[in-house]
Formats: structure tokens, C-alpha cells, sequence
């Protein structure tokens, strides 16, 4: 299961498939290097990011989130593949949300991009439905006794992103700063949003 | 079927890793496994619960011994030899021989659902707030029903539409559409009263998986004692 320079198993035969379904005409190298660019370039948390931000300058915008999330990431330019049913749930000081796939790694693609291989993992997929206060901790998330826990297993075609809440302190930051403060986690659940201050102190 | 994918509530596998600065794909054959499969489901071959149910048919220790970018590899190798898009003995020749699935692609689903149309309107069974109890079934094939969830009451929390059937269109068909439903589960419900009391799962179910859970009124309509506990 390492990920060295010399061609494993799996990359052997990953080369030889290639081979194979070029000379059938199945696949062509050109439309498979432009699905790796896409995932690798343009589709990510930053789109994720913007989608938050707005939802935290824009009261109608993130009426529109919370209501059809699809519909709202569109105006966005932001759409495709594990995208299609989008469902975006927000946190609050009560209610914490947390989002997996216990029977894969369903994930929102054209918000979050691919996951990170944590998300993908048994310990992440077995443990976020029964323990996600303790899995949280891990991730150094501490949540009172009082805050809701709402766990989303993505087991159909929605999937789900968390609007984190907007951190204090940031009152007077534009959209596109705001942005910047968003991660990746903190839209799957597992961290929340560090004040500005924090974050240049750490 | 109950694999060892539906893992959710399993105990023993290990605290969560996390990398810093992750790449998108860790080699570039991972890459080019990615997008393979999502060309050969765009244009096709496969669709995405064939998909699915191919990873679900890894024979177990391989499964848990593979990354995930492995276990695609092994599932779309399975789907084009059992499609016949490219045989087995082709990819053997070029030293990629597919690993023999755990179960074939026919064994069905537990579903014994009808061929509805694709533009009929699809009535829903439950309405938001509905109590409502996830079947205790345990198909051999395909299905999104966890077993964490089965036996257990939870509430309809909203109704997502109509959507196609996995359990059957990870077979082949018939083509089956319903609803599909957030329902909401107490934490206390699915795992015992040592759970924290504020917390819940929100899962997404086809109504095939849900039942009514009978209120005081229709069990007394039926001159029936209410069932007010499980089991």
C-alpha cells in the first residue's frame, strides 16, 4: 500500500487496462488526462469556500442554500458529477453536523472535490455514525454536552456539505476574505473556523 | 449482501489517520483509475450501483487489505469481464488477471419491486414526521440499507423525491423509482441508552426500506393493542 515512485501492482496493471481499452476505442488518453486536470485543478474546497462565504454575506443566498443547494451552488457556475443532489446543513451554537458515507465515500465532488483518504477510511466511516463526539475530539474538536450532534450518512444520491458557522470577529471582512478563512474540514464537520487572529498567531 | 463494507458502528479499526498537505491523487495511476471508471460509467459500460455493488463484492480480507483507488481497480475489472467489454483471459495475457469476485452479479436484491415507468407519478408512502421503522431485511445482493439502521424506529425528517432503486438497478433492473427519504434516528435508538441523549443520524432510505410504525389510533381502528415498544 505504498505510494513510492516505482510502479506497484496496482500501477501495472492500471497501465495495462489503459492499453487495453485505448485499443478497443473505450477510452482515449486526452479525455482521461482532462478528468485528472479537472479534479486536480479546478474542482476543490475552494469552491466550497466561496459557497460558504456567500452564504455568510448573502441572507437571501443562503436561503436559497438551505433550501436547494444545487440550484444555489449553480448560480455560482459550480455543478457536476456527485453534485447533482446537493444538500448543505448548517451549524449553529446548538447543532454541530457532521457528514459521511458508512457504505463507500460518497462525497460532494464539485463543493468539496475528491475526498481526502481519511474521509475514505474504515476508522472514519465505522466511527462517525456511533462515536462522532469522540472521533471529533480526535480531529481536536471538543463540542459541550449542550451542542446537538446531527451525523449525515450519505446513503443515496444527496450529499452534503456543512455550512460552518461564521467566526467571530470577522464582521467587517469582505466575501472574498471570508473565503479564505474556510477549510476543507470545516465543511465535512470535523473542525470548526478559527478567528483570523488565531490563525496568524498559530 | 452484508459485507464487510457496511461498516458503520464497527469497533477496531484504528484511529483516523490524517496527512498534511494531501495530493488529490497519491500516484498517477490513481489518477488514471479515476478516470477511467468515471469515462466507462459516463459512456455506459456500467452504471454507478453496478459499480458500487462490484466494490461490495471484493472478497472481504481483500477489501479491508486494499487503498481505495485498489478497490475500483478490482470492481471495474470485474464489471468488463462480466460484460464481456474485455475478458478476463485478455487482461490476464497483459499481466492484469481480475480477481474473482466473492458472488456474481446476478444473486438479487431482496427487492421484489415492479417495473414502474419512468414518467409515472410516484405517490409517497410517508409524509414528514412519520414515524416509521427500517426494515429488518438482509438481501444477498445490493442494497444502501445499513444494517446499523435495521429493526430500529426512526422519524421521516423530510422526502427527497423519486429517485431509481439501487437494489435493483445494481442488477440489471427492473427499472424501479420511488421515494428516497432523510429519516432520523436518536443515537439512543441505534446504539443503547449509554449514547449521548443530543444526538442523531440523518440517513437517506428508499421507501422499500421504511414501515409504518402503527400509531395508538390505527392499531385501535383495528382492534389491535398499540404497539407503543419495539420488539
Amino acid at each position: 500500500m505504498a505510494h513510492g515512485t516505482a510502479p506497484t501492482g496496482a500501477a501495472l496493471r492500471v497501465r495495462a487496462l489503459e492499453s487495453l481499452l485505448e485499443e478497443k476505442g473505450l477510452v482515449e488518453p486526452k479525455a482521461l488526462d482532462a478528468i485528472v486536470d479537472t479534479y486536480e485543478t479546478r474542482v476543490g474546497p475552494r469552491n466550497g469556500a466561496r459557497v460558504v462565504a456567500k452564504a455568510w454575506t448573502d441572507p437571501a443566498f443562503r436561503r436559497r442554500l438551505l433550501k436547494n443547494a444545487t440550484a444555489a451552488v449553480a448560480e455560482l457556475g459550480i455543478s457536476g458529477p456527485e453534485g447533482e443532489h446537493l444538500v448543505a446543513v448548517e451549524n449553529t451554537p446548538s447543532v454541530h453536523n457532521l457528514i459521511v458515507c458508512t457504505l463507500c465515500s460518497c462525497y460532494p465532488w464539485p463543493v468539496l472535490g475528491l475526498p481526502p483518504v481519511w474521509y475514505k477510511s474504515f476508522a472514519y466511516r465505522s466511527r462517525a455514525v456511533r462515536d462522532p463526539r469522540g472521533l471529533l475530539r480526535e480531529f481536536g474538536l471538543e463540542l459541550p454536552d449542550h451542542v446537538e450532534v446531527r451525523v449525515w450518512d450519505a446513503s443515496a444520491e444527496q450529499r452534503y456539505m456543512v455550512i460552518p458557522e461564521r467566526p467571530a470577529g470577522t464582521e467587517k471582512m469582505t466575501e472574498e476574505g471570508l473565503a479564505e478563512l474556510v477549510t476543507r474540514d470545516s465543511m465535512v464537520g470535523v473542525a470548526k473556523i478559527q478567528p483570523p487572529a488565531r490563525r496568524a498567531s498559530r | 449482501m452484508n459485507g464487510v463494507h457496511d461498516i458503520g458502528g464497527m469497533d477496531g479499526l484504528g484511529p483516523v489517520v490524517r496527512e498534511t498537505d494531501e495530493p488529490v491523487f497519491h500516484a498517477d495511476w490513481e489518477g488514471r483509475m479515476f478516470a477511467m471508471a468515471n469515462l466507462l460509467i459516463g459512456r455506459g459500460h456500467f452504471n454507478v450501483d453496478e459499480f458500487r455493488h462490484a466494490i461490495e463484492r471484493i472478497p472481504a480480507p481483500r477489501y479491508l487489505g486494499s487503498t481505495y483507488y485498489e478497490r475500483w481497480l478490482d470492481a471495474v475489472q470485474t464489471l468488463l469481464a462480466e460484460k464481456g467489454v474485455v475478458s478476463g483471459a485478455e487482461m490476464e495475457s497483459r499481466g492484469a488477471a481480475p480477481t474473482p469476485p466473492s458472488q456474481p452479479a446476478t444473486v438479487p436484491g431482496a427487492s421484489k419491486v415492479k417495473t414502474v415507468s419512468a414518467a409515472a407519478r410516484i405517490r409517497a408512502k410517508f409524509r414528514v414526521g412519520d414515524a416509521v421503522v427500517a426494515k429488518n431485511l438482509n438481501p444477498t445482493g445490493h442494497t444502501r440499507l445499513p444494517r446499523y439502521v435495521r429493526g430500529h424506529r426512526g422519524v421521516i425528517h423530510s422526502d427527497h423525491g423519486v429517485y431509481t432503486f439501487a437494489d435493483t438497478n445494481a442488477h440489471g433492473g427492473p427499472l424501479c423509482r420511488q421515494h428516497v427519504y432523510s429519516v432520523c434516528f436518536e443515537a439512543r435508538e441505534l446504539w443503547g441508552p449509554d449514547a449521548p441523549r443530543k444526538q442523531r443520524v440523518f440517513i437517506d432510505l428508499w421507501e422499500d426500506y421504511l414501515a409504518r410504525v402503527p400509531t395508538a389510533r390505527a392499531a385501535r381502528a383495528r382492534g389491535k393493542k398499540p404497539a407503543t415498544k419495539r420488539r
